[in-house]
Parts: C-alpha cells; structure tokens; sequence
C-alpha cells in the first residue's frame, strides 16, 4: 500500500505544480509516524506560497478523512487552480454540503448556573420524595386490593423471592457472622482478662451479637446482595419494556413486581438475622473456649440468665424493618431508571448507598427509643 | 484483479451449537464491491454467520480470512487493523445509550488516536450529512431517537473509520416500507460513492431486489446457491421458490 505523498513539480506550462500521489485515506494516513495536524500545516504554507497548482489525478485512493485533511489546508474552499477525477470531486461536494448545515445551537450558560444546579438537585430530591410516598400509597391499595381478592397473591413470585434473597443468601451471611463472632470474641477476650473479668464475655458477645451486631450485619449484607439484584432487575425491565408489557396485559407492576420482593424481604430479613446470630454466638463460643477456657456449656447455660430474651425480639424487630427499608428502596430506584446503562449503574450504586444508611439510621431510633428495655442492670 | 483476494473467504465451515449442527461444509467468497445480501429462514444460522465473520463467534471447522487474512491470531494490534476495515451495523443499532450521538460517532474516531477534536467534529458532521440527518441531532441521546434514526446514527458509527467492508444485520428491520426504502436508498448510495463491499442479512425481498448485485442464499445448512438475483431464481429448490415467489 503506497503512502500518501506530494512533490512539488512544474506543469507543462511552467506554472509551479503540487503532484499529490498514493492513497489519501484514513487507514495511510494514521499510519505510525504521522499526524494528521502535521500533513495539513505543510500542505497550508506550501499552498500559500504562490498562485500553485494542485494535481490530484495521480490519487490511488480518497477517502473522506483524506479530503478533510485537504480541504482544511486549502482554507476550507477548493483552490483556483485544481485537477481532479469527478469521482473525487463528488466527496468534496459533500463535504462543501456538510458545512452549509447550519450549527446545532447549543443554549448559552446561564449567569445563575449555580442556583440552577442547587434548585434542580432540592427539586430533585423532593421529586424522589414525592415518588417514595407514591410507591407505598400504590402498595398499600395493593394490598388492599389483596385482602378483596386473595386469589391475586403473587405466592409463587413471593416465594421465588424468598428463595432467592434468603436460602441463597445464607452460605455468605453465615460465614461473615462466624467470623465476626470469632474476631469479637478474640478481641473482647484479651481485654476483659486484664481485669479478671472473663465471665463477661457472655453478657458482652450475647448482648452485642444479638441486639445490634447481627440485624445490622445480615441488613448490610442483604442491601449489598439482594438490594442491589433488585434495583438491577427492575432497571433493565424498565430499558427493555418489560414492565410497560406487563401494563398493557393489565398486570400491575407493583403488585407483580415490588410487593413480592417487599414481602420476601420484611419475612426473610429476621430469618437470616437468627442464622446469622446463631452462627456469630457460635464463633464466639469457640473463641471464648480456646482463648479464656469458658467452657461451651457454660456459655449456653449463663447466656439466657444475663441477656433477657426481649433482645432477642428487639433484633427479629429490627430484621424485619430494616428487610422492609432495603427493598422499598431497591425497588424505588429500580423504577426511576432511564433507558440508559449510565441511569442503571447510578441508581444501582444510590439504592444500596441509600439502603445501608437508611438501616443505620433506623438502627440509631431503635437504640434511642428502646434504651430502657431488654438491658439488664449489674 | 485476480490477484486480490476475495473480501470475505469462508471454506468448509462448519458450526455445532450444544447438539445442533447450524452449518456444515459451508463455502462463500465476496469480491470487492458486491452487494451481497445473505437471505435464509428463520434459525437458519444467518446471524450466526454474520457474527463469525466480524470475530464474536468462532466456528467449529472451518476458516474465515477477511481481506485475504485471518480473524485471529498475530497479536493485538494486527486484529485490531484487521477489525478497522469493516463495520459492522448491529440489529438493534447497538449505541452507546450513554453517549450522545455525536460521542457515539466519535468513539472509533477518538480511539485511533491520531486526530484532534476540530478534525473529529467535522468528520462527525460530514458522517451526519452523508447519512441524511441534521447537525443538531448530534446533541440527542439514543433514548431521544426514532427507529430510523437509530439505523442511521448506526450506520455512521460504522462508516466512522472509512471501513472497506461493511455488514448489516437487518438493516430494515423495524422500519415502515417508506423509510425502509429510504434506508436501502442510502446505504446503495452511500455502497457507490465510497466503493464499499456490503453483506447484508434480510428477509425483504424489496430489500434485496433494490439494493443487491448478488444474493447468496443459507438453507439445508449450507450456502444453497450463490449469484445475481436472477440466476439465483432458476435454482430449483423448495426454499427457493418460497421466498421468490415465481412471478412478481
């Protein structure tokens, strides 16, 4: 393939010549070594020089990067003096054409951009409010709705979700809870033998795992897992048209599609917070076992004797509620997002974001409001 | 002539989907500058092939050489020249649905590396032109554009590196007979003016009749028959005389 290239020469006439050779096409000339910026300034300074002609008809090959490259040197105009096949002359013509196509207008900045930018995001977030109450006002008509004709429950849907967000979930939340226990347990351990107060490692693990690290931990794990999965398959129903299809067949979406996964999650959530809690003490047993000789037996008899079994309640409580937040969320972003993979992985990241701190905010309440009960007096 | 391998060389293909056997012994040489458009039944392996052609899919037998070289194999950057000299237009249209369209062209162009942004924005504006639409579609995302238009924003991303090859899936699919015509109208026109080889996969005999100089047809596993319309009509076969049906 012969590169593009140019000599200078005289015609036949005597008058100063530029003889273009090769092939001007994308392909040459973003070969190594060139640029195209480069090209053009020699072509401008040697067509400045004099009244030169230009001698095309030896081009093997002209593409429309090629003709750009030589109209921008000849001033955006053709040369008065040029020698050209017509069939390259056509791609000059189109250029000429694209050029006469008025500019797109893009709007001029506004002065007040900043306050426009800070309107837009308050409206914005009292847009995202305003849908929020909508989405529970719509489920609970469903659920209204439900109680007139329970032959419209989506079992099988509610069901498929539980299976999803719960069984599945279990392997990952009970390995993290084991280790949390463990690593609780070691760290406590060291502390509390400094005093000789070892026998405490039971009011401490007990207490901690069951009231706050374990709902707190599961609705962690839960946001990041099923929270996430939610707000993606929502998402991608809403690019594909999907839930659009189903409104037209008159399927509600959010009795079809947000219920099931708002009442998998309120049921499954103390479920796994049980697992979880379960599996946390009994890390911590073991651990309590290897590093102060707290025998296992001993573990299990004292716990329910210092911590009150309301605590338990009190973490199933918070399972429940904090279930209940992640997928109102999940599905809230889910049904804002807009044909486009930027929207999909914006609202995904917001809706776990928004999950985890809403739980740990719900978390803060339940600690205020129920600071007098289920703690035992020493 | 005879010295320049054909564009697209495809000998003894032969492709097994899990327990299906989609083509076997398949054979099909393009020339430079044929309008070829490649027409079989549903499931008959036409995407298939199209998509082995282009690299995302690999056959079980069989080879294809594009401009008389190998798909893979050489290193990174001789697949990625190789890939530079066709385009490809995607059913569906297959923009970037976060960028503009004038990024969506731009995208192959700014990947080359070699052109600044003043040098871009006019070979944007003249793929625009050539494909019929206005300099202030440019600024619409994909979700703001009709069916057409996708097509078209389409056909410029693939023109966007001067390909000399260009693969259509489609191309008029979704679209109304009007600006199905216009469609097929453009990429003639556009197939002339920039001397390109164009394989195109349809079903619409319209299609094929307005655009194409030959037709290959895919059917029993195999490329059945292969030449202009006409001599492709004399073929005897079932296939054959469903889909052209013997008087227009």
């Amino acid at each position: 393939m012969s590169r593009a290239g140019f000599s200078e020469t005289r015609s036949a006439s005597g008058q100063p010549e530029l003889l273009l050779t090769g092939r001007w096409t994308l392909r040459a000339l973003a070969e190594p070594g060139t640029t195209a910026a480069a090209w053009q300034n020699r072509l401008r300074e040697l067509g400045r020089r004099d009244a030169v002609s230009w001698n095309c008809l030896d081009i093997e090959a002209l593409d429309s990067v090629g003709a750009l490259l030589l109209w921008r040197s000849w001033g955006r105009k053709l040369p008065g003096l040029l020698l050209m096949r017509p069939e390259h002359r056509h791609i000059f013509e189109r250029i000429a054409a694209a050029e006469r196509e008025p500019a797109a207008v893009v709007p001029p900045r506004s002065p007040f951009e900043g306050l426009i930018v800070l309107g837009a995001g308050v409206l914005s977030v009292i847009r995202q409010l305003r849908d929020f109450v909508a989405l529970l006002g719509q489920l609970a008509l469903d659920l209204l709705h439900l109680l007139r004709h329970p032959g419209d429950l989506p079992a099988r849907e509610i069901s498929a979700n539980i299976y999803k967000s719960g069984m599945r979930a279990m392997p990952v939340t009970a390995l993290v809870g084991l280790l949390i226990g463990i690593a609780l347990s070691y760290l406590s351990s060291l502390q509390l033998r400094q005093f000789g107060a070892d026998i405490f490692i039971v009011n401490l693990l007990g207490l901690s795992i069951i009231r706050e690290l374990g709902p707190v931990l599961v609705a962690v794990l839960v946001a990041g897992r099923s929270g996430s999965a939610m707000t993606a398959q929502l998402g991608v129903m809403r690019v594909t048209e999907e839930i659009d299809a189903l409104a037209t067949m008159g399927v509600s979406s959010s009795l079809r599609l947000v219920l099931p996964k708002v009442v998998a999650l309120a049921v499954v959530t103390p479920l796994l917070v049980l697992w979880a809690t379960a599996l946390a003490l009994l890390g911590g047993m073991l651990a309590a076992d290897i590093q102060l000789g707290i025998g296992v037996g001993y573990f299990i008899e004292t716990l329910p004797k210092v911590v009150p079994v309301v605590n338990l309640w009190i973490g199933l409580a918070k399972g429940a509620v904090f279930g209940l937040a992640i997928a109102l969320i999940a599905c809230h972003f889910g049904l804002r997002v807009k044909p486009n993979t930027e929207s999909l992985s914006a609202n995904t990241t917001a809706a776990v974001v928004t999950a985890i701190t809403v739980v740990i905010f719900i978390d803060a309440m339940f600690a205020i409001a129920l600071r007098n009960v289920g703690l035992p007096r020493l | 002539m005879t010295t320049t391998p054909p564009v697209v060389a495809i000998s003894d293909l032969s492709t097994r989907l899990g327990e299906v056997w989609i083509h076997r012994h398949l054979n099909l040489d393009i020339a430079a500058g044929e309008l070829v458009a490649l027409v079989g039944g549903s499931g008959s392996g036409k995407t298939t092939l199209l998509r082995q052609m282009v690299g995302l899919l690999t056959p079980t037998q069989g080879t294809i050489r594009l401009f008389g070289e190998p798909l893979f194999g050489g290193g990174v950057v001789r697949e990625r020249a190789l890939r530079q000299r066709f385009g490809v237009l995607f059913q569906q249209g297959a923009l970037f649905s976060a960028l503009t369209v004038f990024d969506n062209i731009a995208f192959p162009l700014r990947e080359l590396r070699c052109f600044d942004a003043t040098t871009i924005r006019d070979l944007v504006m003249l793929k625009l032109e050539m494909v019929e639409l206005l300099p202030q579609h440019a600024l619409l995302l994909p979700a703001e554009l009709s069916g057409g238009m996708v097509k078209r924003v389409a056909l410029a991303r693939a023109l966007a590196l001067e390909p000399e090859l260009l693969l259509l899936d489609e191309p008029t699919a979704g679209l109304d007979p009007d600006r199905s015509a216009g469609f097929v109208r453009l990429i003639r026109r556009l197939g002339d003016e920039l001397g390109l080889t164009v394989l195109l996969v349809t079903h619409d005999v319209a299609t094929l009749a307005a655009l194409t100089t030959h037709v290959a047809v895919l059917a029993d596993q195999h490329i059945l028959a292969y030449g202009t319309l006409d001599e492709v009509r004399q073929f005897d076969h079932p296939f054959i005389r469903n889909f052209f049906p013997p008087q227009r």
